[in-house]
């Protein structure tokens, strides 16, 4: 079962929540539950954090890269048709030979595939790196990070979401989204069952929220709303949610406390350890919420 | 007349940007003849620059992004070369519904647009269609203009529609004597931040105060010294974490940033929002009072055109 936790708007608490989500699981789970070992997916690979609260002993990493075109100069003849096909200006024809511009390039392969001559080669080219490895209490952990300075983060996202292949469905996997409604989140979404939505009640929460609420219905994927630094703002967010029928499964007050907390690295569930059996909770609520979805 | 655009970056999420970027636009009123500033609100996934208030939308305008595969006709024979050709799992066959073999069924959140199926089909029977994938929009808002843009759920190009309506307020500055260009950027450090630095004439960084803020001011400072901008650093919710602002300091420091200031935490920021003003405009707040100061040593260091009138 795996659940995404993204928000339009950045810092809304995405990684707070999730690393206390995945922990508690992590926690329920070494102390008899039936949930099994949980997976973390840090999955913000421009700017990752959930390393912060969780604290994981990252052992194995491996280069994330993209294949870009090589050109052979001798068997190329200048034809053109691999600039024609590309739709990202990645390859530029001169009097001199092909250019290649490999940031533009998206690794589609097409201009290998429709040279004439041959003269295409793809070779790999880094753009970030993935890191495995655990955090306490038994939850298995999972990050990329795109290399400074790349523009594309999908890539190392996609790759991030191989760790998923071969768990169970029934397995525990918490992915930590990027903010935003473009395609990074929509990646992270799109290898998720559920969305876990982390709103903040301010007129900026609601806004993003919208966005996302209708990103995750076209996808058809079942959504609820964690509730974050309740009493900051107003009542829009919660009205939203009621009008719109999504579910409001926890929320979380704002106090100076928890910030302070928070800002230290300490895990939400350290802060406020009443919380855990709340995510524990949450957890479940989520499973009976996916299951009625299905059916 | 060069125009100079600061861009408000923070790499993580939520560190207020925003906030500051609007208080800039009503701290920056001209001295004397020169027009005031252009904003630009480059976080198009969420744009909320809107805070600065009364804004009025004067013109709207479509935004094409790539394309999506779309089948024509009955060409298709099921061959599945689209979906062995395609690297983002966007292509998947299923049964056509009406008993004709299978047909490619198109993911348009995993599609990337590079129209490798289309080549690739024998048969003809694909075409890249253009899709819409947001708006872009000219505003006049309290401060005086604003351009932004809202990309649709799932799209891709937020790089090209930040670029888009940075190249629209550039030239509209130009043709209006603006000298300068204020652009509320997004999170995060790839393609949309990427497009909303490249010629800017320097960063404002907003860093929160606490590990994850100044985790992710780190990877930005990496980016700002790839692409060669000068940063200005602000800490924000400063007392939440004083000793994360101090290392937050300390790490300006050792890159050569210039430290404008610190903003503490302060609950009349989202008072003021759900109100629908910039905080500044709260003579009690001290956020307000903070941002005041900071902006002023801002403007000392810059050209006499923008120094700060004082508030009568």
């Amino acid at each position: 079962m795996r659940v995404a936790v993204a928000s339009g708007k950045g810092g809304t608490g995405k990684t707070t929540v999730a690393a206390a989500l995945v922990h508690a699981i992590g926690s329920g789970s070494g102390r008899g539950g039936t949930e099994g070992t949980p997976l973390m997916l840090d999955c913000d690979v421009e700017a990752p954090d959930a390393h912060i609260y969780l604290q994981p002993v990252l052992d194995e990493s491996r280069a994330v890269s993209i294949p870009i075109p090589s050109v052979d100069e001798v068997r190329c003849d200048l034809c053109g048709r691999c600039a024609e096909v590309c739709r990202f200006g990645a390859l530029a024809v001169l009097a001199s030979g092909i250019k290649t511009f490999p940031a533009l390039c998206h690794g589609c392969g097409s201009c290998a595939r429709v040279c004439p001559r041959g003269a295409i080669t793809e070779v790999r080219r880094k753009i970030g790196v993935i890191e495995t490895g655990a955090a306490p209490p038994g939850v298995r952990f999972a990050r990329g990070m795109l290399d400074v300075g790349e523009p594309m983060a999908v890539p190392v996202i996609r790759e991030l979401l191989r760790e998923i292949d071969g768990i169970g469905a029934d397995a525990p996997v918490v992915l930590d989204a990027p903010p935003g409604t473009s395609c990074p989140a929509m990646a992270v979404l799109r290898g998720a069952d559920y969305a876990l939505l982390v709103a903040e009640p301010t007129p900026f929460g609601l806004h993003d929220l919208r966005l996302m609420t209708e990103a995750v219905r076209e996808m058809g994927l079942p959504a609820g709303v964690v509730l974050n630094r309740e009493g900051i703002g107003d009542g829009e967010v919660e009205r939203f949610c009621r009008q719109t029928g999504l579910k409001v499964l926890l929320r979380i007050p704002y106090q100076r406390e928890i910030a302070e907390g928070l800002a230290r690295g300490i895990l939400l569930t350290a802060v406020v350890p009443g919380l855990e059996a709340a995510f524990l909770g949450l957890w479940q609520r989520i499973q009976q919420e996916q299951m009625a979805d299905v059916h | 007349m060069s125009i100079e655009e600061y861009v408000f970056l923070s790499g993580k999420g939520g560190s207020g940007k925003t906030t500051v970027c609007a208080a800039w636009a009503d701290l920056n009123r001209p001295i004397g003849s020169g027009a005031g500033t252009v904003m630009v609100d480059a976080d198009v996934d969420a744009a909320n620059l809107a805070i600065v208030g009364e804004v009025r939308k004067t013109e709207e305008h479509p935004f094409t992004g790539s394309a999506l595969p779309v089948l024509i006709g009955e060409a298709c024979s099921g061959c599945g070369l689209c979906e062995e050709v395609c690297r983002f799992d966007a292509v998947r066959m299923r049964e056509d519904g009406q008993g004709r073999g299978p047909i490619p069924d198109i993911d348009p959140f995993l599609c990337e647009g590079c129209g490798a199926c289309m080549e690739a089909c024998p048969c003809g029977a694909l075409e890249m269609e253009p899709q819409r994938v947001g708006t872009w929009f000219r505003s006049e808002s309290r401060f005086g203009p604003l351009f932004g843009a809202e990309l649709l759920p799932g799209a891709e190009n937020s790089g090209k529609l930040v670029a888009r309506i940075r190249q629209e307020a550039r030239r509209w500055a130009r043709d209006g004597g603006y000298r300068l260009l204020l652009t509320d950027g997004p999170p995060g450090i790839g393609c949309p931040v990427i497009s909303a630095l490249s010629g800017a004439a320097g960063i404002i960084a907003v860093a929160e105060a606490g590990e994850t803020g100044r985790s992710d001011l780190r990877r930005l400072l990496t980016l700002a010294h790839r692409f060669e901008l000068p940063v200005q650093l602000i800490i924000n919710k400063a007392d939440i974490h004083p000793g994360a602002a101090a290392a937050i300091e300390s790490m300006g420091r050792g890159e050569g940033v210039d430290l404008l200031g610190r903003i503490p935490y302060d609950p009349a920021v989202v008072h003021r929002m759900v109100e629908g003003v910039p905080v500044t405009s709260d003579a009690a707040s001290p956020a307000a009072a903070a941002l005041r100061s900071i902006h002023g040593r801002w403007s000392e260091g810059r050209s006499p055109l923008y120094r700060v009138a004082t508030p009568s």
